[in-house]
């Protein structure tokens, strides 16, 4: 061992016995962040990171990376930042993470790499999430994000259907080998969820229009408002010359709960509102065209991040009261610990362990309440969590004027209700592969929430990265 | 890059104009019964219309489009030359078309341009055509002499009776069945209520067919909801499982107070584009 890398053990061991406590992100006061749409928290200044950085012990096997589903080399990148070396950084989270500053952002950190961190088990984890997050940014707001060499064109044709995080992640890949990528897109604009659903004061749009442009940089092309398997087919991407065709067009069908009054006038899927507010400019309304109902009280059904992106977005835009209602407890809501936190410290009223059974009307048919039914937990189920059990006579109603049904969505039928000889399970989710996305047609691979259900931007990535690795393979082994 | 530029336009009747514009996939693709959503520029909505029909060879399309509101009536101004940002299509299901044999086609104002492939198509597959166009009064009849082409037998009527009979396409449907003509189906296209008091009709004379529902859309895609119409008692998508549904199914009443939902922030839409156009107005004025 050299005198060197002893001493650096040596410092290492020393920092790690100093615990410091994790560097908090400064963030907008909840009062003043409500009237406005700009992002929540403020990212840390170089010093921070710096002192953030610190903390981490440079694990010599670190759990945290297998923890990412991209297995970033965490340790080798937080050193960086701890020695200043943001630009480094950034290399390294690039090299296996296409989309750092929207993983930063939105990554359920505190299940994954954050939680096995080693410094976690006495005292709090390194905040990945948030180091990722500054470098990233630092490299964009720094003018240093650097486009890789691309290899001379390879002469294969890739076909991309959905431009959400699966979609952009094959892009980015197939583009660094050479490939000549096309994605196809349903809406005007890219990034899937990532534009559409995940509202700005979350995931600022500026942010995610970088990170497409990084992509397009590195050479795929964007075809949007092509509804792939309507406006054009699966055999005719075939037919026009593409040597495989990567499937990630997400869960994007909202479900209803099937109660009486969900179609009357002021009940929305969280898809709905959300794409009002966020692809289509609402909050901006009447500059933009796209409009919303006023409202002065607003129930969101649900308890994931997508109830509580519309909850939050429904504050903001309406500058109203609003709800939520969820048939659980709050131990159980599958949302972020994070964003729970801020929906209450923003004044959203939590009305938990109650299941709405009916809205309720006028005669213009429009929403003037919603009955729910109080809940007590009972055995544990399926999934482990326990179960809600209704209390008998306990009905009782909220009024309101609107009602955000955010309970879930399903895996979008389009595609593959117009494309034969794709093996769909019966949830309606492409059967691929695990390790390599590839489904029941040759040259066909799939990855996403349109393979696993509805998950996480970084399980759609990591999805999209081991499709791009089958698919490189795949295509070099043809014959053009 | 403005891809989908106006070739050509014309007037057809009153607020109600006609464009062919360029979109040669949809052109090549699209089949009756089927619609694209357009955005005029970057901070317009998504606006639903039906391909009234489509030259594949030239790979434009052709849009009927008649002022309801504030994006409709940007869209009327359009020249040959301007450009639609956005056409995303065809979306929705193409006609379920067979050879009935004896078919009637109502259509009430406007409807009369979605309408027209239908019948195009259900003429190709062997049927023989019957339509009924009606419109408020002359001036708002449209595609009469194209109907005429394609049609076995066409009759028009009007509210004031300003061209064909006058009186409702109820009326007029009633009257031609009770003169001893059978239909096997129907093919109904047109406002809302409309639809409804044909399909009511047709339903009594116990005539089976299509309704083509306008819900507002916002993707066309499947993925928000908007466009939830209720068809024997199920919700439909009408973008993906539609636009065509069961005439005798529909729940009509539904729909015309869904259709209503945005009527205070359309008032306010129009109004602010009202406004913007007469300060300018009145600036270039000051000016001259
Ligand atoms: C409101 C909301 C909040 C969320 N918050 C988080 C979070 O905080 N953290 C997290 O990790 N995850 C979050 N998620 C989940 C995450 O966004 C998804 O898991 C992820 O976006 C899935 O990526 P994808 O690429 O599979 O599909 P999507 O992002 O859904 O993209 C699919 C794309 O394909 C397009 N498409 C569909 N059909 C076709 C077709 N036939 N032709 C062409 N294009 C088509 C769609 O228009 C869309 O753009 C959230 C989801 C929602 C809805
Ligand atoms: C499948 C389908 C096909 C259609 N085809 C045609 C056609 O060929 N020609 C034609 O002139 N019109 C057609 N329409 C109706 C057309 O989309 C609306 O008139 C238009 O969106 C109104 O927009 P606006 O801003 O001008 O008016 P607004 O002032 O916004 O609205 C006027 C009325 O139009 C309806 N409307 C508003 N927004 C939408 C929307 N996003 N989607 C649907 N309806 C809306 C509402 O009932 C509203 O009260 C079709 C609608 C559908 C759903
Ligand atoms: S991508 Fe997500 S899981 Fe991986 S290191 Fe970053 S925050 Fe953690
Ligand atoms: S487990 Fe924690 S301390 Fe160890 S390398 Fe990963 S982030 Fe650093
Ligand atoms: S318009 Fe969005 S689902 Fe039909």
């Amino acid at each position: 061992m050299t005198d060197a890398v002893e001493n650096q053990e040596k410092q290492e061991k020393r920092v790690s016995k100093k615990h410091l406590p994790r560097t908090p992100m400064r963030e907008q006061e909840a009062m003043e962040r409500v009237q406005n749409y700009e992002e929540v928290p403020f990212g840390y200044s170089e010093a921070e990171a710096i002192a953030e950085a610190e903390r981490c012990i440079i694990c010599k096997n670190p759990k945290c990376v297998t923890a990412c589903p991209v297995n970033i080399d965490i340790p080798s990148f937080i050193r960086e930042v701890r020695d200043g070396n943001f630009e480094a950084a950034a290399r390294i989270l690039k090299d296996t993470n296409s989309l750092p500053a929207v993983c930063g952002r939105v990554c359920p950190q505190e299940d994954q790499c954050e939680k096995v961190c080693i410094e976690g088990i006495k005292h709090d984890p390194v905040a990945v999430g948030n180091l990722e997050r500054f470098v990233a940014d630092w490299e964009r707001e720094h003018d240093k994000i650097s486009i890789p060499e691309i290899p001379p064109p390879t002469g294969y044709k890739i076909a991309i259907v959905g431009s959400g995080p699966a979609g952009l992640t094959v892009a980015g890949d197939m583009a660094k080998q050479g490939h000549d990528v096309t994605v196809f897109e349903a809406l005007h604009r890219p990034a899937g969820v990532l534009i559409y659903g995940i509202p700005e004061f979350r995931l600022p749009k500026l942010i995610v229009n970088a990170e497409v442009d990084y992509i397009r940089k590195l050479g795929a092309k964007f075809v949007m408002n092509t509804v792939v398997g309507v406006s054009i087919t699966l055999d005719e991407l075939f037919a026009e010359g593409y040597h495989a065709v990567f499937i990630g067009t997400g869960a994007g069908l909202p479900k209803f709960m099937n109660i009486p009054g969900e179609n009357l006038v002021g009940v929305y899927s969280a898809n709905e509102y959300l794409t009002r507010a966020n692809l289509m400019g609402a909050m901006r309304f009447p500059e933009y065209d796209t409009p919303m109902r006023p409202s002065q009280h607003t129930v969101v059904v649900g308890g994931g991040n997508t109830a509580m992106d519309s909850a939050r977005t429904a504050l903001r835009l309406q500058k109203c009261r609003v709800s939520l209602v969820y048939r659980r407890s709050l131990q159980e809501l599958p949302a972020r610990v994070e964003e729970v936190h801020h929906a209450e410290a923003e004044g959203i009223e939590m009305h938990l362990l109650n299941n709405p059974v009916a809205i309720l009307g006028n005669e213009q048919q429009e929403v003037t309440g919603i009955r729910c039914l109080r809940m007590e937990l009972g055995e544990p189920d399926a999934s482990g969590r326990r179960r809600p059990v209704e209390i008998k006579g306990s009905e009782f109603e909220l009024e309101c004027d609107t009602v955000i049904m955010a309970i879930g969505n399903d895996p979008n039928p389009v595609f593959t209700r117009a494309t034969p000889g794709l093996k769909v399970s019966k949830w309606g989710t492409i059967i691929a592969d695990e390790e390599t996305g590839a489904t029941s047609r040759p040259g066909v691979y799939a990855g996403g929430d349109i393979v696993s259900g509805a998950a996480t931007v970084i399980n759609a990535m990591g999805a999209g990265r081991k499709a791009a690795n089958a698919m490189d393979t795949y295509v070099r082994s043809l014959a053009i | 890059m403005p891809q989908h530029v106006i070739h050509s336009r014309r007037i057809l009747a009153e607020k109600v104009h006609e464009f062919w514009v360029e979109a040669p996939l949809i052109a090549r693709k699209r089949k009756a019964g089927q619609f694209v959503i357009v955005r005029m520029n970057d901070r317009g909505e998504r606006i639903p219309l039906t391909i009234a029909s489509g030259d594949a060879e030239r790979g434009l399309i052709r849009l009927i489009v008649q002022e309801a509101g504030k994006s409709t009536i940007e869209m009327g101004r359009l020249q040959v030359g301007d450009f639609f940002l956005d056409i995303a299509g065809p979306l929705g299901r193409p006609t379920h078309i067979e050879t009935w044999g004896n078919l009637i086609a109502v259509a009430g104002g406007v409807g009369a341009a979605p309408l027209l492939p239908i019948v195009e198509a259900a003429r190709a597959a062997g049927n023989r055509v019957h339509a009924i166009i009606g419109a408020r009064s002359e001036n708002l009849m449209i595609l009469a002499e194209e109907y005429a082409r394609h049609c076995h037998e066409v009759r028009l009527c009007s509210d004031d009776g300003s061209v064909g009979i006058k009186g409702l396409v109820t009326d007029c449907l009633r009257q031609w069945v009770s003169e001893g003509v059978q239909f096997n189906q129907s093919l109904i296209i047109g406002p809302v209520i409309m639809m409804r008091e044909t399909a009511k009709v047709a339903k009594e004379l116990g005539i089976p067919g299509q309704v083509s529902l306008n819900p507002i859309m916002i993707d066309g895609t499947g993925m928000c909801g908007a466009c939830r119409v209720s068809v024997n008692g199920k919700t439909k998508f009408a973008c993906v499982d539609g636009p065509e549904f069961d005439a005798w199914g529909v729940n009509f009443d539904e729909l015309i107070l869904r259709n209503r939902a945005y009527l205070r922030q359309e008032k306010i839409a129009l109004d602010t584009m009202m406004d913007h156009e007469c300060k300018i107005g009145l600036a270039t004025g000051v000016a001259q």
